[in-house]
């Protein structure tokens, strides 16, 4: 294998493991905002701002 | 010390943090940016290894970051355990994840490194086994996260579990001196200044800043999620206790 192959597959795999961090933060932080949502409209919130 | 007891307001933090957030990133944005684009159009190949050296340019930094990440979680954990800040666990559990991630980058993109450099995928060598070990360290804490659903009680043994497993730091960093090992020694961050000429240092550095940036974004961003997770359990909780009056 030439060392573009290792060089190209090192960058690849990086922007992918990078890419799934900023989507797991993006997905979790909308269904965390999603839930206080619900919880507000049934009338449980507390004190529940959104960040 | 004062900023530090000023953020204990999970409310105040937010409100802060929500107007950090959106810089950071975006500067991690133009900085990552400019680096790659030192990398691939004006870095040097080296005189020995090549174009291969391009690889360097996300091991480094993605090593520094998985030790920046760990100390992060020292501290929380002495945050958690000493002064019971109540922000402490929420960063702690914030930054495991991200550690490990770039803990596991830094482990492929070296073995990735290492197969036309060395001829090998893997050799177990201190510097290579210290930094795998590392990764079973961040894998074993975020399973104990999971593993206790009390966050308070999940705090104290992570906390603990951290701080043992904050040995290891010293031993990853000095394994190269400590030992003789395949792994190159110190390179950047050593007594003697760095040993790369500066028109490979410089892009390293724009890098090693761009992906801290980057990491500090996701932290901030993992620690807004987390407080949003315990108010929604609170909340559920409190929504729970209230039905279930109604029904006594």
């Amino acid at each position: 294998m030439s060392h573009g192959f290792f060089i190209a597959l090192s960058y690849i795999l990086t922007a992918l493991v990078v890419a799934g961090l900023i989507l797991r933060a993006v997905v979790d932080h909308r269904m965390q905002v999603r839930a206080l949502a619900e919880l507000d409209a049934r009338g449980v919130g507390r004190r529940s701002r959104r960040g | 010390m004062r900023m530090i007891r000023e953020l204990a307001n999970p409310t105040r933090f937010m409100s802060l943090s929500g107007a950090l957030l959106p810089w950071v990133a975006g500067l991690a944005v133009l900085l990552l940016g400019a680096g790659l684009y030192m990398v691939w159009f004006t870095a040097p190949p080296d005189y020995q290894q090549g174009e291969t050296v391009k690889i360097m340019y996300i091991h480094v930094p993605a090593a520094w970051l998985s030790l920046f990440f760990y100390m992060i979680m020292a501290s929380s954990a002495l945050g958690t355990l000493v002064w019971r800040h109540p922000l402490a666990d929420v960063s702690q559990k914030a930054a495991a994840p991200i550690g490990a991630a770039f803990t596991l980058i830094c482990l492929v993109t070296g073995s990735l490194w290492g197969k036309p450099m060395w001829g090998t995928y893997w050799q177990w060598d201190a510097r290579l086994t210290s930094m795998l070990v590392m990764l079973l360290i961040y894998l074993g804490i975020l399973a104990l996260w999971r593993a206790i659903e009390e966050p308070n009680r999940a705090a104290r043994a992570v906390s603990i579990l951290t701080l043992v497993g904050a040995v290891n730091v010293p031993i990853v960093k000095f394994s190269v001196d400590w030992w003789n090992t395949l792994h190159q020694p110190a390179s950047v961050f050593r007594l003697g200044g760095p040993t790369i000429h500066s028109s490979m240092l410089v892009p390293l550095l724009v890098m090693a800043v761009a992906f801290t940036l980057m990491g500090v974004a996701l932290h901030l961003a993992g620690m807004r999620t987390e407080i949003l997770r315990r108010r929604v359990r609170t909340l559920t909780i409190l929504e729970a206790e209230r039905l279930d009056a109604q029904a006594a």
